[in-house]
């Protein structure tokens, strides 16, 4: 239950949004059937009133906070989101301009009390803030440049009278430093807006802290990814990693290879047009996150074959073509001639430095009915061994990619078959069985690694499954300090077999702000109580 | 020549004939619902016995209407006759674990009617909250409800959902659950739940309905004095289900009372005894009532014609309840194997589509006291924010085993066509999820 008010939460909020019943609604709040395992305190709301700090507004929750009792009015039609003096950015910052608009519109935008009001200020007790100053301190702020793996998104607020002030070393973390101002703020019985006064030094535990969204199994509006983009942004996401194209669907509209969404896509409208693509990108960018888009191959590439004739590799029974086709074909010459111009393209359209080449998966079957690629087998002198087949066509992909100037990430299958990598390609571990001796090979060989094996948050279950994903621990895996500090994050994916704009927003949010949280907080985050207590809050203001 | 259409003469009207009169009352267990289509050249006719019957022809006439690559309409010359297998074809909705605003249960509605359902069962308060306006007890919903204000039906709410109901031939049965999950009654209603005790002192927690006080029952026969006037259907739910006997248990003055009764240390005798009063009081209302399976498998003394709703679902145990409950000689509803609250990955419609409602051991005149069954729809994890795609189209399949002839199984054609439909529900701005990848010609635009 969620009160009416909007982004700002009050303590009357808070109260207003609980069960006003006595404390032992344990064991009646499950339905029929379900197996007791479960109790849930549903506190009373005088029982919260007397114990709700500001910190339970919090999500996910800084490395480090102090608040104090004394509470600060913001009156909206005074109140300001300015540049602080001595700050690298101006108001030539785009970015944050943009930003500063936004938060003013999530703090107070569902307030009516906007323009001036007629009772005075004198008549209220708490003294007022009428500023949040945001000071830049880095040389170049980053207002026009995309975020990146080594961006700082380090932030330190100090919320007292009778200005606020938000430091950061790069506009990043000035970004996360607005959220987290923005859910500082609530309003009270008398619908007026507080501020407990407040010292907040904040960055995040892990650097690379992503979504993966699957545009192929269904295709994804526009304003479906952009709502989502907002929603990451809230809970302090940095990586929309984009699953753009795959086996049912290819709606990436090539500027090289147009036939590829003529004839791939799941209909004419069904696709994503270079400005869409553009418009996808600079959303992020303004929220401080980063678009990974990944080009699936050898495998999952069935729709690819559709506009882009002797590309995928024609499948074979008893000597003769049987009309299907399988993974990309790795021993034409035409096919890296494909991927050296497809890829030339994707490089100078996706500006992060990395790019997912994929390479989950590859079915080796149709490989082994083909003439030619068994002659290129053996005299390859590969033998039987079709991982060393697929190796190859990657390793051969990561040399073209590489070649522009971009970072590769690659599914875990990639490492597992022993490809030759680049010593800054990114493997992301997926399987689940026994993911943290996979860490543990991985960081072993050197390599960087992304964790998304335990936060497939399309496997869908009854009941509260937020809590199983955040109580994963990354770092519990076999290994040297060395190796720990090659995991850099993870990514919770939501694969799109049964997701689609219809279910996509309540599928993921907010299950996937439990992944958030583990990412950004702090390792000793973890109790589950209070993690309860500060997301059901938080999902009410995501609301 | 060019002018010559390359369709037959286009359909101007559908024209509806029903036999028997009467527009303006309710649908009920009875009401006969088969109807006949017949399209022809020249020639549309929807012919039905009552109007619930012509509201079904409709909707299905409206599913044979086509549209080409040009935009044109057009129907397939068709033969339908058409009939419910089961008269009691019915969803549930939990308003009490989450509030669901007056606009989402009559799309809820709405989206039934297109599945053919016939009954809304309104689980409409429980332990959590309690939405429901009393006008004889309105300190119930002012005390019990999340925010007395903003989360209640009020009477003019329940009229709007009776009535926008009935005009889609779908009949609204209120559960008013008790004894157990009252929690939210305790604070309108003071001395009406149990009071817990530990050791020889109330804890401050309360339990489940007072059944040894008189007021209870003068309560009780308050409330549904007033339950029964404002909604019409002939059958209530009362519930009945899941009671926690340790607050009873650790009451002195039920104990006491337990051994005046002689019901020595079973307690469901005492619930027994609650419920017994209970139905006397809304049969002398002249409502049937409807009740969970506990009832019945307490060895309540119900009336020949009390409905048991079968809900459990461990290992397949619905089947066996089935039976009894049909060998006993009561009507049997049945839920357990349609709980829709219960997701899991991938195509759980299909499950819900293969379950065989008579698949139970029993003669003929068992079967027959089959009247239907519901889909539920739990509030625990459930609110206007994914009620919608938790519900469509997997209900469907649900509406399907319903309505359809049990020889209609074959899962690869009900996938055809629950897809098929599923874009249709799209068409119609209904937000039904997908069933497995693909597209629909019109998309939903994200939110």
């Amino acid at each position: 239950s969620c009160p009416t008010m909007g982004r700002a939460m009050g303590l009357a909020g808070l109260l207003l949004g609980l069960v006003v019943v006595p404390a032992v609604l344990v064991s009646t709040s499950l339905r029929h059937g379900t197996p007791w395992t479960e109790v849930e305190p549903e506190p009373s709301g005088w029982e919260l009133a007397a114990d709700t700090v500001p910190e339970d507004s919090l999500w996910p929750l800084p490395q480090w906070v102090r608040t104090y009792p004394r509470q600060l009015q913001l009156a909206p039609s005074r109140f300001q989101l300015v540049h602080g003096a001595g700050s690298s950015a101006g108001p030539g910052c785009g970015l944050l301009q943009d930003a500063f608009r936004r938060y003013y519109e999530y703090m107070f935008g569902h307030s009516r009390r906007r323009t001036r009001g007629r009772r005075p200020l004198a008549a209220r007790a708490e003294p007022e803030l009428f500023q949040l100053q945001v000071v830049i301190e880095a040389g170049d702020p980053g207002c026009d440049r995309h975020p990146h793996l080594a961006s700082n998104e380090a932030y330190h607020l100090t919320v007292t009278e009778p200005v606020a002030v938000l430091k950061a070393s790069e506009v990043w973390g000035a970004l996360r430093g607005l959220e987290t101002f923005s859910q500082l703020v609530h309003e009270d019985d008398y619908g007026s807006f507080l501020v407990n006064e407040s010292e907040i030094n904040d960055f995040p535990r892990f650097a690379h802290r992503g979504i993966l969204l699957d545009t192929s199994r269904h295709y994804l509006p526009l304003k479906s990814i952009l709502t989502n983009l907002d929603a990451m942004a809230f809970n302090k996401f940095n990586v929309l990693h984009w699953h753009i194209v795959d086996d049912q669907s290819f709606p990436y509209q090539s500027i090289y290879f147009p036939e590829l969404s003529d004839k791939g896509a799941y209909s004419s409208n069904l696709i994503y047009t270079p400005t869409d693509v553009r418009l996808v990108i600079e959303y992020a960018r303004l929220r401080g996150i980063r678009v990974i888009p990944e080009f699936d191959t050898p495998g999952h590439t069935q729709s690819w074959g559709k506009g882009q004739k002797d590309l995928l590799t024609p499948c074979y029974n008893g000597g003769q073509p049987t009309g299907s086709f399988g993974p990309i074909n790795p021993v034409w010459n035409t096919t890296y001639d494909f991927m050296i111009k497809f890829f030339k393209e994707i490089s100078s359209v996706f500006p992060d430095e990395f790019i997912h080449l994929g390479g989950d998966e590859v079915d080796f079957s149709c490989w082994k009915s083909n003439p030619e690629v068994k002659e290129f087998m053996k005299k390859k002198g590969f033998g039987i061994d079709y991982a060393k087949l697929e190796s190859y066509y990657v390793q051969n992909l990561l040399d073209i990619v590489s070649s522009y100037n971009k970072g590769q990430m690659v599914w875990q299958e990639v490492f597992d078959h022993k490809a030759q990598l680049k010593p800054d390609t990114v493997v992301q571990v997926w399987m689940a069985n026994n993911y943290a001796h996979e860490l543990s090979s991985v960081t072993g060989a050197g390599l960087t690694a992304v964790l998304s094996a335990p936060w497939y948050l399309d496997y869908i279950s009854y009941g509260q499954d937020w809590k199983k994903y955040y109580s994963v621990e990354p770092l519990n895996f076999p290994g040297s300090e060395k190796q720990k500090k090659l995991l850099i994050g993870g990514e919770a994916c939501l694969w799109g077999e049964f997701v689609d704009a219809t279910n996509l927003t309540p599928r993921l949010w907010p299950r996937a702000s439990a992944v958030g949280e583990r990412l950004w907080s702090s390792s000793n985050v973890t109790n589950l109580q209070d993690a309860y207590k500060r997301l059901t809050n938080h999902r009410c203001r995501m609301l | 020549a060019e002018n010559e259409p390359s369709w037959e003469t286009p359909c101007t009207k559908l024209l509806v004939h029903v036999s028997t009169p009467g527009c303006d009352g309710f649908p009920n267990l009875d009401s006969k619902e088969s109807y006949k289509l017949s399209v022809s050249k020249g020639s549309m006719l929807l012919s039905a016995e009552t109007i619930w019957g012509a509201l079904r022809g409709l909707e299905t006439f409206s599913q044979l209407v086509g549209r080409d690559e040009n935009g044109t309409y057009y129907i397939n010359e068709t033969e339908i006759v058409d009939f419910p297998r089961f008269p009691h074809r019915g969803l549930l909705l939990d308003t009490s674990r989450h509030y669901l605003p007056l606009r989402a249960i009559l799309e809820t509605l709405d989206v039934m009617a297109y599945n053919k359902f016939n009954v809304f069962h309104w689980h409409i308060v429980d332990d959590p909250s309690f939405p429901y306006v009393s006008s004889t007890f309105p300190e119930l919903s002012k005390k019990g409800a999340f925010n007395a204000m903003t989360h209640v039906y009020t009477a003019s709410d329940v009229r709007t959902v009776i009535e926008h109901a009935r005009l889609r031939g779908i009949r609204v049965i209120a559960e008013f659950d008790t004894p157990g999950h009252t929690l939210s009654w305790g604070p309108g209603a003071p001395g009406l739940l149990t009071p817990c005790y530990l050791g020889n002192a109330p804890s401050g927690v309360y339990g489940p309905i007072n059944p040894i006080v008189n007021s209870t029952y003068q309560f009780v026969t308050s409330l549904f004095q007033e339950v029964s006037t404002v909604f019409p259907d002939f059958f209530l739910h009362l519930g009945g289900d899941e009671v926690d006997f340790t607050c009873w248990k650790s009451n002195p003055e039920i104990r006491a009372f337990m051994m005046k009764m002689g019901f020595g240390e079973d307690y469901k005798q005492l619930e027994s005894f609650y419920i017994q009063r209970l139905l006397n009081i809304v049969s002398s209302l002249g409502k049937g009532y409807i009740v969970w399976q506990e009832v019945f498998d307490n060895d309540v003394k119900l009336r020949p014609d009390t409905i048991i709703h079968v809900w459990k679902d461990n290992n397949m145990q619905y089947l066996k309840e089935m039976a009894n409950v049909t060998s006993a000689g009561y009507q049997a509803l049945l839920s357990a194997p349609w709980y829709l609250n219960r997701i899991s990955y991938g195509q759980d419609w299909i499950e819900a589509y293969k379950v065989e409602p008579l698949r139970f051991e029993g003669v003929p005149e068992q079967k027959a006291l089959v009247m239907g069954g519901e889909a539920c729809m739990w509030g625990e994890y459930v609110d206007v924010t994914n009620l919608t795609p938790r519900l469509w189209p997997r209900a469907g399949a649900v509406a399907e085993r319903l309505w359809s002839n049990g020889t209609v199984r074959n899962v690869e054609d009900a996938y055809a066509r629950l897809a098929e439909f599923r874009c249709t529900l799209l068409g119609r701005g209904v937000q039904a999820q997908p069933l497995y990848v693909g597209y629909c010609d019109h998309e939903f635009g994200g939110v």
